[in-house]
């Protein structure tokens, strides 16, 4: 048995990969190749009309090496924070709790849960306090965060967070249905997030 | 796969994940200071515009606020 052992081993680490993982993705092409053709047949003298896809930046394609930054997009409904910034790391705060982001991370989809969000340059770090939202990391090293509301730390104002946190913390003892006492726990939980933001 | 996993309590308590959301960010906007506190409501506000189409023609349209949900 073990007189194999020392082959198979030599054969596992001298074998290269040579299927790529399901989760890499290729660039996606500036044009639909097959469209173009298929018009030039039937209908050479116009152009072909413009998709969508035309008119889109190409998504990068999956590196073969770890880039050495992190791309990221922090969205919110009514405004783009970040676009496409080249960054060295992001903390999340992610549901299963702060997680950090590096180029080359894993494709993650993860829930967000009321916390900061840090963005590291060099030495700069950002912070924004998040309501919730998603992050999704991809293969290429392109992060997207996704929040409905996001705001600079100092724009909290301690006193109201206080005050909501007091307020929230009497509803939930007093609450009697399930949903007042989702509702309840749900403000709980955010204003203790905010509080903790200001504090730490 | 276990249909009874461990669901979030709001989830479980029968909200939808969009209202949660909502809920959310409503209070971080209420706990801002001051001047982007007045921002931040302009911005909550929802509203929209239904116009009925009779015969092909649309009537007037009205215009809807929806008061944001706590």
């Amino acid at each position: 048995m073990f007189r194999q052992a020392s082959r198979l081993l030599a054969r596992t680490t001298t074998s290269r990969r040579s299927r790529a993982f399901s989760s890499d993705v290729p660039a996606t092409p500036a044009q639909d190749s097959n469209f173009i053709e298929s018009w030039t047949k039937v209908i050479p003298n116009l152009d072909p009309p413009k998709t969508p896809s035309s008119f889109m930046a190409p998504r990068p394609a999956t590196p073969p090496s770890i880039p050495s930054k992190l791309t990221v997009n922090f969205v919110l409904p009514y405004a783009s924070e970040l676009s496409g910034k080249e960054v060295d790391m992001v903390i999340v705060p992610a549901t299963t709790g702060q997680m950090g982001v590096l180029p080359g991370h894993v494709p993650t989809i993860a829930e967000l849960k009321p916390g900061i969000l840090s963005v590291h340059e060099g030495n700069d770090v950002t912070k924004y306090f998040l309501s919730s939202g998603f992050a999704l990391i991809h293969a290429n090293s392109v992060a997207d965060i996704i929040a409905v509301e996001a705001v600079p730390v100092d724009h909290l104002d301690p006193a109201l967070v206080q005050k909501g946190l007091a307020d929230f913390t009497q509803k939930l003892s007093s609450a009697s249905t399930d949903l007042e006492k989702a509702e309840a726990q749900i403000g709980v939980d955010v204003h203790s997030a905010m509080n903790s933001a200001i504090t730490g | 796969m276990a249909s009874n996993a461990a669901v979030p309590f709001w989830r479980a308590a029968g909200m939808t994940y969009i209202t949660y959301s909502n809920i959310c960010a409503n209070l971080v906007r209420n706990c801002l200071k001051e001047p982007h506190k007045t921002e931040a409501l302009t911005r909550e506000k929802v509203h929209f515009s239904i116009s009925k189409w009779t015969d092909g023609k649309p009537e007037k349209p009205t215009v809807r606020s929806d008061s944001p949900e706590e």
